[in-house]
């Protein structure tokens, strides 16, 4: 593996962050880790991916999609990658 | 450098040039964020520059001299930073210096191991961190200039550090 599809903005201890990653890994998703800081100010590189500061956030390769809010990024795994999504499951 | 008392280190045996460079993975910090990095994610060669931990003055001096020298900003080398400090430690001192340079995070100090370039701190019990170290790396990761300090505090010799640079 030389490349990583999905990108994800997280904050270490951060629950709705690993709220995504047991979504990730439930799907068997390989994924990069960026970490940013407690600071809403400091995370300008989520900022210009969102046009938020606030995380968790993903960016996926896959299908162009950023988002953020784990809600939201839970049911878009889901819709994508779970069982008769979009990418036809896992 | 000035007149004083400086500490032998003990001898180690060090990687050296010839040898392919020691792979690892760690967290790699820039100033927006930090992410797992392999040294084999980094393209064409590499300085790979072992310091104190940030906060230390000789941290301070070796980046002055680093940036002031301009390495790896006008070249594909690469300069990346190793210590044992944290990500959050390397954050704030790549974000408070507006440094160009990403530096890897060591806590244990198992690059240094690897690499055959680390010391115990006297007075900060349990304390182990890399020894001021340069490793210039070639394209395909063999080492081809190696410097390891023997003695402490120490410094690179800069100037020699970048005639090996320009033969890399």
């Amino acid at each position: 593996m030389t490349t990583t599809d999905i990108t994800l903005y997280r904050l270490q201890a951060c629950p709705y962050c690993e709220r995504v990653v047991r979504k990730l890994k439930q799907y068997g998703l390989e994924y990069e880790s960026r970490f940013v800081e407690p600071m809403h100010s400091d995370r300008n590189a989520v900022a210009r991916l969102t046009g938020k500061r606030s995380v968790p956030a993903i960016r996926d390769e896959n299908t162009g999609v950023t988002m953020s809010e784990s809600g939201n990024i839970v049911e878009y795994l889901d819709n994508t990658y779970g069982e008769g999504g979009a990418a036809g499951g896992a | 450098m000035v007149d004083f008392d400086v500490v032998d280190l003990p001898d180690v045996d060090h990687v050296s040039a010839g040898e392919a460079a020691p792979e690892f993975t760690r967290p790699l910090v820039g100033a927006e964020y930090w992410s797992d990095t392999a040294l084999s994610d980094l393209d064409g060669p590499v300085a790979l520059v072992f310091f104190p931990m940030d906060g230390a003055f000789p941290a301070t001096y070796m980046w002055n001299e680093i940036r002031d020298r301009e390495w790896g900003l006008g070249d594909d080398l690469t300069v990346v930073g190793v210590s044992i400090s944290t990500p959050y430690e390397h954050k704030a001192f790549v974000e408070e210096r507006e440094m160009e340079y990403e530096l890897f995070s060591d806590p244990s100090a198992g690059v240094g191991d690897r690499y055959g370039a680390v010391q115990n701190l006297d007075g900060m019990a349990r304390i182990r961190e890399h020894r001021p170290a340069v490793f210039l790396l070639d394209g395909d990761h063999t080492v081809r200039y190696a410097w390891v300090a023997d003695q402490w505090p120490d410094f690179p010799d800069y100037d020699e550090v970048e005639a090996n640079i320009a033969d890399l």
